[in-house]
């Protein structure tokens, strides 16, 4: 999954601290894996050089000065990039798919049009696998229907989540 | 929307509606000669609607459909029936050999309804049968036959006339892994050697991985995949 995308998309609803980054990520995708601080910090750093965030206010209390940061322009562009792109067909890329999927709904956008994409280019190999299969002996066989089963799983998750996506949006936008 | 010259079949705002609910809500479709397109889509999303609006079995409310230059939608029933006879070819996915008939006499059952001699007809239907896989069940009737072994036959019937369009509804949706998927490189196969155009119904990922495209169906629209990508 990537975290620097993630955290631009969550920043799309309007500008935030990374302590609020961090729990907003947390409560929607961190599930048993919570984000650590440095990450989140050295993430919105490294975004800040590319000039997909920028800093919208600085706050200054009793610690260390607090940080504000707003999705630029670019930073909207690179998550429309990012959602629209298909993940390379490989087996468990589940959390990728599901963090797009949440992603789309929390910032309106089409969801349905993520899945079908995926469906696409899953698809796409599965062509290449059913074609090698035919011309190959038994080995190849056996070899392309193990990567087959695992790509129809994949396919089984998307449309099941296809299926449900109106529960999903009310879940997360809760 | 424009559809790629040299299409064979092509339907443009297909609506359908059965009382309050709405089947097809501007479905748009077209296929070249021997092309594979599979039509995916959950159940209810209208996708065997769609198929049987293409092949004229059930008339849309509003749309075109265009077969070869002619509009379908504006022949008369007999006209769409002589279609579906000489051009068009059926695989479903239950129920459709005659269980009175033999497999060869079933096979040969379109030829015979288009006026072919008893032995002509079963002549040909022997040989589609052969490259089947299923010669040696031709005196055999559908119930001495396993659903592999029977769906076979069915598509052998379903090509027996040489169609230009072989519409297939989950037609390996009654199989195991195994026979489902034989019948899918044979009924390919067979198609795409005589230049036959498929329209494929299914909901199978394993089973649309051997056309050439998919189009998806949701809540009665459309969308072609491969025009998006």
């Amino acid at each position: 999954m990537s975290i620097g995308h993630t955290l631009l998309g969550l920043l799309e609803s309007g500008p935030r601290h990374g302590y609020d980054l961090k729990r907003a990520f947390d409560e929607k995708f961190g599930h048993d894996r919570p984000l650590h601080y440095g990450q989140v910090y050295s993430t919105m750093s490294r975004l800040l050089k590319h000039g997909l965030v920028e800093v919208d206010g600085i706050e200054a209390g009793g610690g260390p000065e607090r940080k504000r940061y707003a999705i630029t322009e670019a930073g909207i562009t690179d998550v429309e990039r990012w959602l629209a792109t298909p993940e390379k067909p490989e087996p468990y890329l589940q959390s990728t798919l599901y963090t797009k999927v949440v992603l789309a709904l929390l910032t309106h956008r089409d969801a349905a049009d993520i899945l079908d994409t995926q469906r696409s280019e899953h698809l796409r190999s599965m062509r290449i696998l059913t074609d090698r299969k035919r011309k190959g002996d038994l080995a190849d066989q056996l070899v392309c229907d193990h990567a087959l089963f695992h790509l129809e799983a994949d396919l089984r998750w998307l449309e099941l989540t296809a299926a449900r996506l109106d529960k999903l949006r009310e879940a997360v936008t809760r | 929307m424009t559809f790629p010259a040299g299409s064979l079949l092509t339907a443009r705002d297909l609506r359908k509606a059965y009382g309050p609910t709405t089947a097809l809500d501007g479905a748009e479709f077209s296929i070249h000669p021997g092309e594979v397109v599979a039509v995916m889509g959950p159940s209810g999303s209208g996708k065997s609607t769609l198929l049987h609006c293409l092949a004229g079995i059930i008339t849309p409310d509003s749309g075109s459909i265009t077969y070869d230059g002619r509009e379908v939608t504006s022949m008369s029933d007999a006209a769409r029936s002589a279609l579906r006879r000489s051009e068009f070819g059926f695989v479903f996915q239950f129920g459709q050999l005659v269980p009175e008939l033999t497999c060869v006499e079933n096979v040969a059952l379109p030829l015979r309804l288009s006026g072919s001699s008893r032995k002509e007809a079963e002549r040909t239907a022997l040989a589609w049968m052969e490259r089947l896989e299923v010669d040696e069940l031709r005196g055999k009737r559908p119930g001495e036959v396993s659903g592999g072994q029977g769906q076979r036959v069915a598509v052998a019937r379903a090509l027996v006339t040489n169609p230009r369009v072989v519409f297939a509804d989950e037609p390996t949706g009654a199989l195991d892994s195994l026979n489902g998927e034989r019948v899918m490189e044979l009924l390919t196969d067979a198609a795409r050697s005589a230049n036959a155009a498929v329209v494929l119904v299914t909901h199978e990922a394993r089973v649309a991985a051997y056309s050439d495209r998919e189009i998806v169906v949701r809540d009665g629209k459309s969308r072609d995949m491969e025009r998006v990508v």
